[in-house]
């Protein structure tokens, strides 16, 4: 494998520390991940040269700034296959745009409707449907997960009497971020747009990681954050098909939104301007950008090839500890670049803590992801997820960490 | 990673394995709960109030090696003390945690220094703490079952 794939260590500078005296093992991609020098590059000469604020200014700076923020928006459309720039609305990460979605098709949601979820969500896709709910007095129902580790994924079966046409969103993870499952999100599109429901996918660890088409997964809405993806914090995307965008109110308000205002109102903007209220992170788009290049120059499909065979690899090592409890899909099914586990008596925190001691970067807890935890009895778990400079090596050396760990508390 | 082992070793293990005044204390006319959002932990702690004094106490949850063992000592260090004097002990428990000082009796409390080292897993140390010193600010009243 590491003939085929490349080795990418040599971009991303943050890999090249050594954390407890130990060279960093940074398993952590998750939550974020690292960011390429031609990522940080991009975001040091925005602000060295174009830096100026957009949409507003007839002067070259902010020509050149709106420029660049606009070509990022036509870059993200071409990354993920929008039909038109207008789907695509900058924000701040993908609970901001999840909420704008919430709270913008809550105004049409009454008593009676249901908004159909998943028992794998993060909080970001589901907290904000609950207040939905609650707000507006629909009805949230759950698609259940199958199996006592999580292993059997969403219960299709169930979705036939799930989706109803009561149903008027629903809203899931392409990928689960404590799982590692990874949804057939083509079909869930597909079954809700059968009873009229509108979709709306979480991206945030499908984005960067495996190609991506809103076209071909014929979803209404998706979300996804730009940190995930070796792009900057504080930058993500909502796309949302034009016409639906259109007709949804917008969740804040304020300057460069407004068509005009007077004493007694204002007029909205069409999307994109919309839902992008006040100065935008115009050095987030810019880098979000040169992220996607980055991306595509190395080439989604073999990022995924190279994820799901750390996964499968991770999955093989760390089942040779005694007292391991892997989570989610088995040995042979399909998994995302996440691995989830459960040793033993150690508890995750002290997992972490130690595995840190050898410079390794693990997620301790539960993941945003306390309801899922809670069905499965499990307090909390550690969870190592790849990113495309992690290697087989690596894996043996937390492989090792952890075979110490269980040594220690079990004797 | 020797700072640990330590940290680990010495009482930690020994009361996260066998957890003194651990499950519910069906005599309790004071409870009180913490959560630790970053990680799902939570304790909750019973308390038997005879006038100002801790006849009984005992704790339940979940957490890590060191909230769990730093629940069963703290069990240990109040018990039949006065509130003001388990509130006093929490104040050294926690500058202790905090600072990583030594302290001159108190032998037991010596291993909780080590959390010290390892800020992100101070809350884990003082969870318990926490959730005793808020039971005792509470009315007497028969547990709920
Ligand atoms: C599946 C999933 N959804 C949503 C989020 C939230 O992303 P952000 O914190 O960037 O808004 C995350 C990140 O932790 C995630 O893994």
């Amino acid at each position: 494998m590491s003939s085929v794939f490349p080795d990418l260590r040599p971009h991303f500078p943050a890999l090249h520390q050594t954390v407890n005296g130990k060279p960093l093992v940074y398993l952590d991609n998750g939550a974020t991940s690292h960011k390429p020098r031609a990522v940080i590059d991009a975001l040091v000469r925005y602000y060295e040269r174009d830096n100026s604020n957009v949409h507003r200014g007839l002067h070259a700076l902010s020509m050149r700034s709106t420029d660049s923020f606009e070509a990022a928006r036509a870059r993200v459309a071409a990354f993920i296959h929008a039909q038109d720039q207008a789907e695509i609305v900058f924000v701040r990460g993908t609970t901001e745009a999840v909420n704008i979605v919430a709270r913008g098709l809550g105004a049409q949601l009454k008593p009676g409707d249901v908004v159909l979820t998943t028992e794998m969500e993060h909080h970001s896709n589901l907290v904000p449907w609950q207040q939905v709910a609650k707000a507006t007095g629909a009805t949230l129902c759950y698609v259940p997960v199958l199996g006592a580790d999580g292993e059997g994924g969403l219960d299709l079966a169930a979705l036939d009497t799930l989706l109803t046409p009561q149903v008027k969103v629903f809203a899931f993870t392409h990928i689960s971020n404590t799982l590692g499952t990874i949804n057939p999100a083509a079909e869930l599109c597909r079954r809700a747009r059968a009873v009229g429901a509108l979709t709306v996918i979480d991206a945030a660890q499908s984005i960067g990681h495996e190609p991506l088409d809103v076209q071909a997964l014929g979803c209404d809405f998706l979300a996804f954050s730009g940190h995930k993806m070796c792009g900057p914090t504080g930058i993500g995307v909502l796309y949302g098909r034009r016409a639906l965008l259109d007709a949804m109110a917008p969740d804040e308000t304020g300057g460069g939104m407004v068509v005009s205002v007077d004493y007694q109102g204002a007029r909205w903007k069409p999307s994109p301007e919309r839902f992008e209220a006040g100065t935008p992170h115009v050095a987030g788009a810019v880098g979000l950008a040169a992220a996607m290049d980055y991306i595509d120059a190395v080439g989604r499909e073999s990022i995924a090839a190279h994820d799901h065979e750390l996964a499968a690899y991770a999955r093989q090592r760390l089942a040779e500890i005694p007292g391991m409890r892997i989570l989610g899909p088995t040995a042979g099914q399909p998994r995302a670049g996440i691995v989830s586990f459960a040793l033993g008596d150690a508890h995750a925190h002290d997992v972490v803590t130690f595995a840190d001691q050898d410079g390794i970067a693990l997620r301790g807890g539960h993941h945003c992801n306390q309801p899922l935890m809670r069905k499965l009895g499990l307090p909390s778990t550690a969870r190592a997820s790849f990113y495309l400079y992690n290697t087989r090596e690596e894996i043996d050396v937390l492989a090792a960490s952890l075979l110490k760990i269980q040594k220690f508390f079990a004797g | 990673m020797s700072d640990l082992t330590d940290l680990y070793q010495a009482v930690i293990l020994d009361h996260n394995k066998r957890p003194r005044n651990r499950g519910r204390l069906p005599t309790a006319t004071r409870v009180a709960s913490g959560d630790n959002p970053t990680c799902g932990d939570n304790c909750t702690v019973y308390l038997r109030m005879e006038g100002d004094r801790i006849a009984e106490i005992s704790f339940d949850g979940s957490g890590c090696a060191i909230s769990q063992a730093s629940a069963s000592f703290m069990t240990t260090q109040v018990k039949g003390r006065t509130a003001d004097e388990a509130t006093a002990r929490f104040a050294e428990f926690k500058d202790i945690v905090t600072t990583g000082r030594q302290p001159e009796d108190f032998s037991e409390v010596a291993a909780f220094a080590g959390v010290h080292a390892f800020p992100a897993r101070i809350k884990c140390a003082t969870l318990s703490w926490h959730a005793a010193i808020d039971a005792l600010k509470q009315p007497d009243q028969p547990l709920q079952s």
